[in-house]
């Protein structure tokens, strides 16, 4: 009884998040441009985004960021992890202040102010910029999730290695990587979720010219939205959710 | 079996972190093929002169020598010890097979052979048959065996073990203490023992370092440090022991608990105070009218193969183990043979 | 914009290739066994966090704290506090005092901000109702369901955020689904849009993950003996859940609260689309007055404000969580 209470109350729950995710699939294939009426089955708008140039080139731009952003961010985030890790208990404790500082603002003054520092640097606004952007927004979160696995680990398990005959770049690569590899891997898909769901932060850091698909979607609002972008996030969300449960099946029962 | 020659020399070793001494000018020579236990409450220094020699941590002043060479700078995976850690710190993304094997891929040798030696140390830990397996779906006594696999696989001319016998249960305990020791006269290694169970140390070493607060209190074979202790902690460390306040009246007659006992200790001068300690068997249980000092039974406990029996003779409540029982409140007198009573230089209260 | 302090436009970019020279270095270096500490390690994203968050909240402070050309003045906190304020003073000079006087002080500024308070607040409490519960059935460990459903929390995020909220209007809208569906069983349409109820929506439906995430962490990582040993001492279902498993949750409750409520105070689209401009929030303030007036200087300050507001609220918080056990949504 109780069981099926809780189930009924999760599924609720996860009705309230998917119903506007199937609302925008099903217009998707609505035949007019009306939001309200049904005018009928077609595949009338995924034809009209193949031809879209700027919707196509919004796509490229959001993918390709979020892909650089993300091995960035996880590089330099795994690394940190590592060099936080070995870092005596004062430093240690500054760092997870400024790197959970990010975390503390909200992402409009995180956008405004790396704004702000483009502006002072004379830096053009554009690709570049909302790379940089995105990488900054992505890394404490790296950080985040691969420092726990650090400090889970058997704290003389590095020190195994070095013993049994590793030098220490091997057992960085060869024991503390493999056994920190769920928190790198956790960090990385967040990172690029992030990035792909970027808006606020990526509207401050690029100039009109450069457009990724959130700040292109928030131009068009302005002007009656077109269901073109339905097809095309609706198409987006099925890739991933088929990369999800391809990389899920490869990795056979891994936990989350 | 042992060679004269020495393996390891510890010279006048110091360890500082932050201003805290854990180590104070600690000497000490491993010979070749001997078992050498480090012992000593936690908190002592044991475990890191081990990881001094390991090379995971380096001595503030001192010289380590492996066979007469200075290796203080010279990294872990350059020494030819390895350790087995306490938990085993084996690597849980590796089976059981790559685990042993990790040291030997390192040593680029040929797949074949690897798998010659590996099963070898299967076959030596009993534990063939278990290579694919996870490591953590072993119990602590297999991780146990894995880890000492995995080090002795490498040949290494010490092995290091830092408590490995810890996690385990007691009788799990016992038989590893057995297989260990015979392993290494078997194989012909070094070993260094870090424990700090006294029954341990007993039944496996050769030779038993006693420490405490980063000093070295005795060195010696478990008989001599069981029969001669250098002083009071070294005679409560090991085995159980009544210990005393004396005075030494002069050489041959000691006083304490109230009364004059010959003993065979001297050059202590005259009317000096002493430590005083008697190992629990050997205080007899006498009649009372003919014992050295009269005392009421306060407590019988029964331990297996004797009673142990708490006697109170008024200054001093004296702990004796005897096979006979005498019953809770009742008079009894006891004898100690002058060879029995040991004499100690008093240990002052703080530090040595 | 003029200024004294400036940089040459290569500045930036000679930055990042150092970072790439530096990352190179470690690599040779840990590759040839220096013996480079490992906390060394860390360095890169030292100087990384310098740059592009340490320095460019000071650049918010600076701009706050200045005008246009570049001097000191408190004028744009004044601003924040009286939006004619600018407007007052350049009466004085032109007319005099008098003149000055007829014009009365404008609070649309903290006005904004306390109501974004105020359903930064609503959101943050309705979150927490719904969320809370969730999380603690998705951490029972006897349905096993936990993992699967972290994921299928995660997964509506890869839908654009703005598509999402897009999506509400097609529901709410006054011909939209829902409208539809209670004029076919009788009932007749209702205003679903544009007003505050749309925007709570709109805040709730974004956030919650964020609320579910951290709790749900906190509670799978809790002893589940703690919970049976609470039974045997004579706890019943309710008790447990009252003096055991919600006080040690408590650090994931403060986490998820704080990443409910920060962006709830900040955003700016949610209310724009389903507010429809009658309500506006304090986000919205701070966009438009970068981007649409393009007064960086009171922008700045207004966001200067927000974030002191919310770093006061976070040390409050910190202190119910001594240990800052909350981490984050991982």
């Amino acid at each position: 009884m109780k069981r099926v209470f809780k189930r009924i109350y999760l599924a609720l729950i996860l009705i309230f998040l998917y119903v506007p995710i199937l609302v925008l699939i099903v217009q998707s294939f609505n035949a007019g441009k009306s939001r309200a009426k049904w005018e009928g089955f077609s595949f009338h708008w995924y034809q009209e985004l193949v031809s879209n140039a700027s919707i196509m080139n919004a796509l490229w731009v959001t993918v390709s960021v979020a892909i650089i952003a993300t091995i960035v961010a996880t590089i330099l985030g795994t690394l940190a992890a590592i060099g936080i890790y070995s870092m005596k208990k004062r430093p240690q404790a500054v760092m997870m202040t400024i790197t959970n500082l990010p975390n503390t603002m909200p992402d409009i003054v995180t956008g405004v102010s790396l704004m702000l520092l483009y502006i002072f640097a004379k830096v053009e606004r554009g690709y570049f910029t909302m790379v940089l952007a995105h990488i900054t927004f992505d890394v404490p979160y790296v950080v985040l999730s691969v420092l726990p696995k650090l400090k889970q680990m058997n704290t003389h398990i590095y020190e195994a290695a070095l013993d049994l005959g590793a030098t220490p770049a091997y057992a960085l690569t060869h024991v503390i990587i493999p056994e920190c590899k769920q928190g790198i891997v956790t960090g990385a898909l967040l990172a690029f979720t992030l990035s792909l769901d970027d808006f606020t932060i990526s509207y401050f850091t690029t100039s009109p010219l450069v457009q990724n698909l959130s700040t292109l979607i928030y131009s068009a609002t302005k002007l009656g939205i077109s269901p073109v972008y339905y097809a095309l996030s609706s198409l987006m969300f099925v890739v991933l959710l088929v990369l999800l449960l391809i990389v899920n099946h490869r990795t056979g029962d891994n936990k989350g | 079996m042992m060679e004269k020659e020495h393996l390891i020399d510890l010279k006048h070793i110091s360890k500082e972190y932050d201003g805290v001494t854990v180590l104070d000018d600690i000497s000490l020579y491993i010979r070749k093929k001997e078992f050498v236990t480090l012992l000593g409450p936690s908190g002592c220094g044991k475990t890191t002169t081990l990881r001094i020699i390991g090379g995971f941590e380096t001595p503030t002043s001192g010289e380590v020598l492996f066979e007469g060479k200075d290796i203080v700078s010279l990294p872990p995976y350059k020494r030819r010890v390895n350790t087995v850690f306490q938990k085993y710190a084996l690597f849980p993304h590796l089976n059981v097979y790559d685990n042993i094997a990790f040291g030997l891929k390192l040593k680029k040798m040929s797949k074949a052979e690897i798998q010659k030696r590996v099963d070898y140390m299967l076959d030596l830990v009993n534990l063939a048959g278990y290579g694919k397996r996870r490591v953590d779906a072993l119990s602590g006594g297999q991780q146990q065996r894995v880890a000492i696999a995995r080090s002795l696989v490498n040949e290494p001319e010490v092995l290091l073990l830092d408590e490995p016998l810890g996690a385990l249960d007691l009788k799990l305990r016992k038989d590893m203490q057995l297989e260990l020791k015979s392993m290494q006269q078997r194989l012909g290694i070094t070993f260094l023992y870090v424990t700090h169970d006294q029954e341990e140390a007993l039944t496996m070493s050769d030779t038993i370092v006693v420490m405490r607060d980063g000093h070295i209190l005795q060195i010696g074979d478990p008989k001599h440090i069981y029969d001669e202790p250098a002083n009071a902690f070294v005679a409560d460390f090991i085995g159980e022991s009544n210990i005393l306040r004396g005075e030494m009246i002069h050489d041959e007659l000691v006083s304490f608990a109230g009364r004059e006992f010959p003993c065979v200790d001297f050059g202590f001068g005259e009317h000096v105070p002493v430590d005083v300690v008697i190992r629990p068997e050997d205080i007899m249980l006498v009649g009372e009218d003919v014992g050295q000092l009269v005392g009421t039974v306060q407590s019988v406990l029964f331990k297996g193969v004797h009673y142990e029996m708490m006697i109170d003779c008024g200054t001093f409540t004296f702990k004796v183990h005897s096979t006979t029982m005498e019953p809770q409140g009742s008079k009894v007198g006891l004898n100690v043979v002058p060879f029995n009573i040991h004499i100690m230089k008093p240990m002052k209260e703080a530090g040595k | 914009m003029i200024n004294n302090l400036q940089l040459p436009p290569w500045a930036l970019w000679a930055m990042v290739l150092a970072l790439i020279v530096f990352i190179a270095m470690v690599v040779i270096s840990v590759r040839r066994n220096h013996g480079i500490k490992r906390s060394l390690f860390a360095s890169p994203y030292i100087l990384w966090m310098f740059i592009f968050t340490l320095l460019p909240c000071v650049l918010i402070a600076y701009y706050a704290f200045t005008d246009v050309n570049g001097h000191f003045t408190l004028d744009n906190f004044s601003s924040f506090w009286d939006s004619n304020y600018i407007m007052r003073e350049n009466l004085r000079s032109v007319a005099g005092d008098e003149m000055a006087a007829t014009v009365a002080r404008g609070s649309v500024n903290v006005d904004t901000l306390v109501y974004s308070l105020w359903m930064a607040l609503l959101c943050t409490v309705v979150s927490l109702i719904l969320g809370y519960p969730a999380a603690l059935f998705m951490a029972d460990r006897k349905m096993k369901l936990g993992p699967t459903l972290v994921v299928l929390f995660i997964i509506p995020m890869w839908m654009n955020f703005l598509l999402r909220t897009i999506a509400w209007m097609s529901l709410l809208e006054d011909n939209g689904l829902i409208n539809a569906f209670l004029e076919r069983i009788g009932v007749g349409k209702v205003q679903l849009m544009y007003n505050q109820q749309a925007v709570l929506l709109g805040m709730v439906y974004n956030f919650l993950p964020f609320m579910v995430f951290p709790i749900y962490t906190s509670l799978s990582k809790m002893d589940p003996k703690l919970a049976e040993a609470a039974q045997d001492l004579g706890c019943n279902d309710m008790l447990t859940l009252l003096k055991v498993t919600m006080p040690l949750s408590l650090p994931g409750v403060i986490s998820g609260i704080t990443m409910v409520f920060m962006p709830s105070v900040t955003t700016f689209f949610i209310p724009r689309v389903l507010g429809g401009g009658n309500t506006r929030m304090f986000g919205d303030l701070i966009e438009s007055t970068f981007k649409t007036a393009g007064n960086w200087n009171l922008g700045s300050a207004l966001s200067l404000i927000m974030m002191v507001l919310i770093l006061i609220s976070l040390s409050i918080l910190r202190k119910a969580d001594p240990n800052g056990e909350g981490g984050g949504i991982v």
